[in-house]
């Protein structure tokens, strides 16, 4: 008789449902309770960087809006380098960057937006560099686990194509739903992204 | 004899040496999505159009996967893991006063000590202070509804709140979710990121919600129901549940040369 293992089991996923945003984001939700609440700003005064705009919709399989949807982003900062304890790196931390912001969809429109940097490269497995990317992490009612994607720019074309995770996507085609369109509004990059969750353009998701 | 598997695709990855230092100090066990509902869960009407079709991508951690933010005690508030004070206007709000309190571990049994722990429900009548919520129950002016808290050194949070009413919801004609309290869960790395809903021991209503039930395990469903926890309980003040969170494992184990890895 062997040993047993002796792991727990990991508590499951449950839905963040239509009010999310109470626990959240409450100034979505109509009122004001924490001293500090946080959001979609991620660059500060002094982040070096340039500085983007991302905006998008969240898509059901009708092609209608998530009006309900939350969304967090996880980036490197310019040089790239995450702001966080696992990564050990030898590239300075930004003292204005943390990297981590939070937004929901807009409630008519469906428009989420974030203010931001675009990070730098940061390495992959086995010593190959990944382009730069945004970590793309979407709940709301009707999604029972969160989705993790990853939004890539389209002015990196040569980076993108030699990204290993861009090509792990066996049908090229999906390549294209993780990359976001840059334009130009009023003389700054705005970065156009929008998500899929199903249908024929549905996002690549990923199972990190 | 020994038979080495061979790597046939040539675009395969190396199998990367454990022995050698690696940028990847923490990689996290692969998710079990048998415990986790599938994102089509019929049942749940809303994740009919709302749910992935194709195949997710299997990803190996790389640094954005195992990297993720951290909090520290300069965004909490004094009163945010006190929900029966941090909205209070004019008086108490109205309900069965209750702790919440547990432990946030990872698959391993370790503690995830200092990670950020955010929770929202609805009053005592089963009304979330939302302007999108329309249900006929009342809105209480002393309760907003949400708190957070960090874990301490041991992975341990806890938070007062008044207990959540039952409401129903538009998904079958006469569908009713049980009391249920919403955590936001960070852990260490981005891919350690939950949601989940937690359910109070005896609760009628959890046998027949078809949320509850987009998890197809049973013990995994029972292990999102919190028991009353006398021992916790204030006499004659406020009753107590004891919930503990699992968040996902970390792969490494010990070794000598990578001790911070651990």
């Amino acid at each position: 008789m062997p040993q047993a293992l002796g792991y727990l089991k990991e508590t499951a996923s449950q839905t963040a449902g239509p009010y999310v945003h109470i626990g959240l984001i409450p100034h979505m939700a109509g009122f004001d309770i924490f001293q500090n609440n946080f959001d979609n700003v991620l660059a500060g005064a002094s982040t070096k960087g340039e500085r983007i705009t991302i905006e998008g919709r969240v898509l059901d399989g009708i092609g209608t809006p998530v009006r309900d949807a939350l969304l967090e982003i996880w980036q490197a900062n310019a040089d790239g380098r995450y702001n966080s304890p696992a990564d050990t790196q030898k590239k300075a931390l930004d003292p204005d960057f943390r990297g981590w912001g939070r937004t929901g969809a807009h409630f008519q429109t469906g428009l989420y937006t974030f203010d931001t940097i675009k990070p730098g490269p940061v390495p992959g497995r086995n010593t190959r560099t990944m382009a730069p990317h945004i970590n793309v992490w979407i709940v709301s009612r009707g999604i029972n686990i969160g989705l993790h994607t990853r939004l890539y720019f389209s002015d990196e074309t040569e980076a993108n194509a030699a990204d290993p995770v861009l090509n792990l996507i066996e049908q090229e085609a999906r390549r294209d739903t993780l990359i976001a369109r840059r334009t130009m509004r009023d003389g700054k990059p705005v970065y156009l992204f929008d998500i899929v969750l199903q249908g024929d353009n549905e996002t690549v998701f990923f199972d990190v | 004899m020994n038979v080495r598997p061979q790597i046939s695709d040539r675009d395969a990855e190396p199998i990367p040496n454990l022995f050698l230092p690696s940028v990847h100090p923490v990689e996290f066990f692969q998710r079990d999505r048998d415990i986790h509902p599938p994102a089509y869960a019929p049942g749940y009407k809303t994740s009919i159009t709302r749910s992935p079709r194709k195949a997710l991508l299997s990803l190996q951690n790389s640094l954005s996967e195992v990297t993720g933010p951290v909090f520290g005690h300069n965004h909490i508030g004094l009163l945010d893991n006190d929900l029966i004070r941090n909205y209070a206007k004019t008086g108490e709000p109205i309900g069965e006063r209750i702790i919440v309190h547990g432990q946030v571990l990872d698959e391993n049994g370790k503690a995830v000590p200092n990670t950020l722990v955010e929770f929202w429900q609805a009053n005592a009548a089963g009304r979330y202070r939302h302007k999108n919520d329309t249900y006929l129950a009342p809105i209480d002016p002393n309760f907003g509804g949400c708190g957070r808290t960090l874990t301490d050194e041991n992975g341990y949070y806890y938070f007062r709140t008044v207990k959540p009413g039952p409401y129903p919801w538009r998904n079958y004609v006469n569908s009713w979710r049980p009391a249920h309290i919403h955590f936001s869960v960070f852990g260490t790395g981005f891919a350690q990121r939950l949601i989940t809903q937690m359910y109070f021991e005896g609760d009628p209503l959890i046998k027949v919600c078809p949320i509850v039930h987009t998890v197809p395990d049973e013990t995994a469903i029972d292990r999102l129901v919190a028991p009353l926890d006398m021992n916790a309980a204030v006499p004659m003040d406020t009753l107590a549940y004891r919930f503990n969170i699992v968040l996902r494992g970390r792969r490494s184990t010990l070794f000598e040369n990578r001790l911070e890895g651990n």
